[in-house]
């Protein structure tokens, strides 16, 4: 029989140490330094997935930029699907964040001035992307991680797993976890807390995404009830390594890098994004510089039509980024250079680069008000893992990780104010009963008797939702994917564990995170069935349906856990009200006056590379 | 596709007293990594053999582990440069907790007490500071340490005196200290001109070899010993005040 080895109590309890975790434990210190934060995570907080981000952080910080431009950037990349007021919100807080974490330390690239650089992303009009050379994630992290030891509020619960959330009647009172190291479980009471897990890229199996980025929180949110908005949009970053899906950053085409099909031709330009630019000149929404779910589907058609390039690990287009230079690469792109050499055996400098779309980021997630609170009392989420209203159909790179710190900044404030309030704890019988509740799968996988194992049953859900649920969808391939999730969930109910110990048993938690994921996988299923239309990310292949429809699909989904096969899904308005609906329009289609590159940066990039 | 054996260092807690070898034959390609090894052992053969890993990118700093006695990342070590097959141990001078997992305990909280934040009075408000690329090029390379851990398994002193702060953590005090914004070195100084820091150290250099991410922690060490001396120094010259501890 299961029991509780120790319970911990606190005031803020932050489940996720990657950037929006860390972000809303500082804040949550800094809002009342007399509480007691503690800070939760699966991995050291220097692990978590946030590391991996390589192009850079979105801000308007030049004089010819406007919070109108990056908030136009936003919503239109969006697909209109982003709620206005907090995109709003996000402009106007962007640039004091990324401030904020200069002060704080971070190394970020500099013009010979001293001023912080900036460069191209897609879909943004300015250059407006804060960078740290190409490991902009890993700096803002480990700035972030550095930093957090500053503040002897806040105390670490490193390589825990969250098991559950105790909520009874909307209140949440704490959560339930495992402590890795001994496998003891552990109790952890707080009168808030922050869910900052991340998202669920390895749902699928070509991804970008490190081995913890498996939909925890968000799940945990769903099965208690909470609404997981917008899960059909699932990004598929364009520039993925074969085989591993090692992310290569959109920074290489915001330096000039150029995507060629197997004769060597742009095809970008018959995808609404040309006219060409010269090789290493790039132009601002133009081409290489367009939106990622555009770029994305491209690929896939150029692919259908024979047209990209095989390699030993499947299909692939190059990028070629060899007319930047090596002094310049190794300046801008170095841990591209490292990553194409160990990984695919290319030197940049030699010879492109080749790539194909990877899922990268989920834009959906647990639904929050602006103020990252969940429906249920004391619950809120942050990042990857929430849907605070900012991506819609389709995030622009750079704009998550000032996300990170706008909203980990709000989530903490937030969690802080609530937990400052006096308020009722729960009584000892009540959490009693949610421990035993929690504890109940857990009890069933340690006395199963089944002869199903976790491993072959998440290579097929990673095969399954990268057949249905792609960068294309249809009703039949939907279905096919539903009904393959529904039959992995009545075989994972025969899972046996191959490990009885209790230390470090990353059996059980690889087995626990599958569970998570066919949740996560059947909202974001049931939510593309659903959504009768072609929007940003989510695109449907049946005749009337290859269009966005704003009079039916101008709505957020919210999908609903229910015990028996799929989801249930409502709809949400949006909020349209600074900027209504428009065309989205990039590369040679823009109006007049929008089109142009901006002014060019005085030393972006250095004359004498190229 | 060819397959190669590898011999596993197991341990589990509840039920060795103490390290075993185990033997498992992969089958491999020329893109297989020691990770992709590891995993393809858990999923087919023994799904009780426990590892760190998470971003397969080199990146995440999870996965460090022993290669034929040699401290790398599995993730970017490959198969293909072993084709008489290998071995791997966990992390060298870190206690075991199970298989190839150590406790990195006492790594953090070496890194946490050289104070590795910005130390300063006051921020430029509401902008950035200033630092031209010339003052970020001094302390960057010391910054891309991703706290692997490898470096401290290849420190001979580590291994005799697990107090010694040790490459990584001494590096990152340099890193600080080497920062335009920074103000603090006097604070992380203490630290460093003591027992356990800079002094420490032999001079070995193995950990500069080792670094996956080509950060020098031997030369941050290198520059610690002549900022430490400086640092003397400067306090026998000033009369009534203390040495900084």
């Amino acid at each position: 029989m299961l029991s509780l080895a120790k319970t911990i109590t606190t005031d803020v309890l932050v489940v996720g140490g990657g950037g929006a975790g860390l972000r809303s434990a500082i804040a949550a210190c800094e809002t009342n330094p007399k509480l007691k934060v503690t800070l939760l995570s699966k991995v050291y907080p220097m692990r978590s997935h946030t590391v991996a981000a390589e192009g850079g952080a979105a801000a308007v910080t030049q004089a010819h930029d406007s919070l109108q431009a990056h908030f136009d950037d936003t919503v239109s990349g969006s697909d209109w699907l982003a709620d206005q007021s907090v995109v709003d919100y996000f402009v106007k807080h962007a640039f004091d964040e990324l401030v904020q974490l200069e002060h704080w330390g971070c190394p970020w690239s500099r013009q010979p001035s001293g001023d912080v650089q900036v460069r191209r992303f897609g879909g943004m009009k300015t250059e407006r992307t804060w960078f740290a050379a190409d490991k902009t994630g890993f700096h803002i992290l480990h700035t972030l991680f550095q930093t957090s030891l500053k503040y002897s509020g806040i105390q670490r619960l490193d390589e825990y797993f969250l098991l559950d959330l105790l909520v009874h009647e909307q209140r949440c009172y704490g959560v339930l976890a495992i402590d890795i190291a001994s496998g003891d479980l552990v109790q952890i009471q707080a009168a808030s807390v922050i869910l900052a897990t991340g998202g669920a890229g390895r749902l699928y199996q070509f991804n970008t995404n490190g081995g913890i980025v498996t939909g925890d929180g968000m799940a945990l949110a769903y099965r208690h009830g909470v609404a997981l908005r917008d899960m059909e949009f699932v990004q598929y970053h364009p520039t993925g390594l074969p085989g591993s899906g090692i992310l290569i950053t959109e920074a290489c085409r915001g330096e000039g890098g150029i995507l060629l099909n197997k004769d060597g031709y742009r095809y970008l330009q018959d995808y609404g994004l040309g006219p060409e630019t010269p090789p290493g000149q790039p132009q601002n929404k133009t081409m290489e510089l367009g939106p990622r779910d555009k770029l994305s589907q491209a690929f896939w058609h150029e692919q259908q039509q024979g047209r990209t390039i095989q390699h030993p690990q499947g299909e692939v287009v190059h990028l070629d980024l060899r007319h930047l230079g090596q002094r310049y690469l190794l300046e801008r792109l170095p841990f591209i250079c490292e990553l194409a050499k160990a990984y695919v055996n290319v030197d940049p400098v030699k010879s492109p680069i080749p790539i194909r779309p990877a899922v990268h980021y989920t834009m959906g997630g647990i639904l929050t008000d602006a103020n990252c609170a969940t429906s249920i009392r004391g619950l809120y989420a942050v990042g990857e893992c929430a849907s605070v209203g900012l991506h819609g159909a389709n995030r622009l790179g750079s704009n998550s990780l000032t996300e990170l710190l706008v909203f980990g900044k709000v989530a903490g404030r937030e969690a802080a104010r609530l937990a400052s309030e006096p308020s009722q704890p729960a009584a000892d019988s009540l959490l009693s009963t949610l421990t035993t509740q929690a504890l109940a799968p857990l009890q069933q996988l340690h006395n199963s008797q089944g002869s199903e194992r976790w491993q072959p049953l998440r290579q097929q859900l990673a095969a399954s939702m990268e057949q249905g649920c792609g960068i294309y969808r249809s009703e039949a391939g939907l279905k096919e994917t539903l009904t393959c999730l529904a039959q992995l969930k009545q075989r994972y109910q025969q899972l046996r564990l191959g490990d009885s110990g209790k230390a470090f048993n990353t059996d059980l938690l690889h087995a626990l995170e599958l569970g998570f994921g066919l949740d996560v996988a059947e909202a974001m299923c049931q939510a593309a069935l659903e959504r009768k239309e072609s929007r940003g990310a989510h695109q449907r292949q049946e005749p009337g349906l290859t269009n966005r429809n704003d009079q039916d699909f101008l709505r957020h989904s919210l999908a609903f856990y229910q015990t028996r096969p799929g989801a249930r899904i409502e709809w949400q308005a949006v909020d349209t009200s600074l900027s209504p609906p428009a065309e989205r329009l990039y590369g040679g289609q823009r109006p007049r006056g929008q089109s142009s590159a901006g002014q060019q940066p005085t030393d972006n990039p250095p004359k004498e590379s190229r | 596709m060819p397959t190669t054996e590898i011999r596993l260092q197991r341990y589990r807690p509840e039920q060795d007293n103490a390290p075993h070898w185990q033997d498992f034959r992969v089958e491999y390609d020329d893109s297989t990594s020691v990770l992709d090894a590891l995993e393809q052992i858990k999923a087919e053969q023994d799904s009780s053999v426990s590892y760190r890993w998470s971003c397969r990118m080199a990146i995440c700093g999870s996965c460090g582990v022993m290669v034929d006695g040699v401290p790398k990342l599995g993730c970017k070590t490959f198969l293909r440069d072993y084709p008489k097959g290998l071995t791997l141990a966990p992390l060298s001078h870190f206690p075991i907790e199970k298989d190839l997992i150590v406790d990195m305990s006492r790594f953090l909280a070496h890194l946490s007490a050289i104070k590795p934040y910005l130390i300063a009075e006051a921020a430029p408000k509401g902008k950035p500071y200033r630092q031209t690329p010339a003052q970020l090029a001094r302390y960057k390379q010391f910054s891309n340490c991703i706290n692997c851990g490898l470096c401290y398994s290849a420190c001979p002193q580590f291994g005799l005196k697990p107090d010694f702060l040790g490459p990584a953590a001494i590096a990152l005090a340099h890193r600080y200290n080497l920062d335009s914004r920074d103000q603090g070195k006097s604070e992380r100084m203490a630290q460093l001109n003591s027992d356990n820091g800079v002094w420490g150290c032999t001079f070995v250099g193995y950990c500069s070899t080792v670094c996956p991410k080509g950060v020098d922690p031997a030369a941050a060490v290198n520059q610690g010993k002549i900022a430490s001396t400086l640092d003397g120094v400067i306090q026998w010259f000033k009369p009534g005040k203390e040495t900084s501890k």
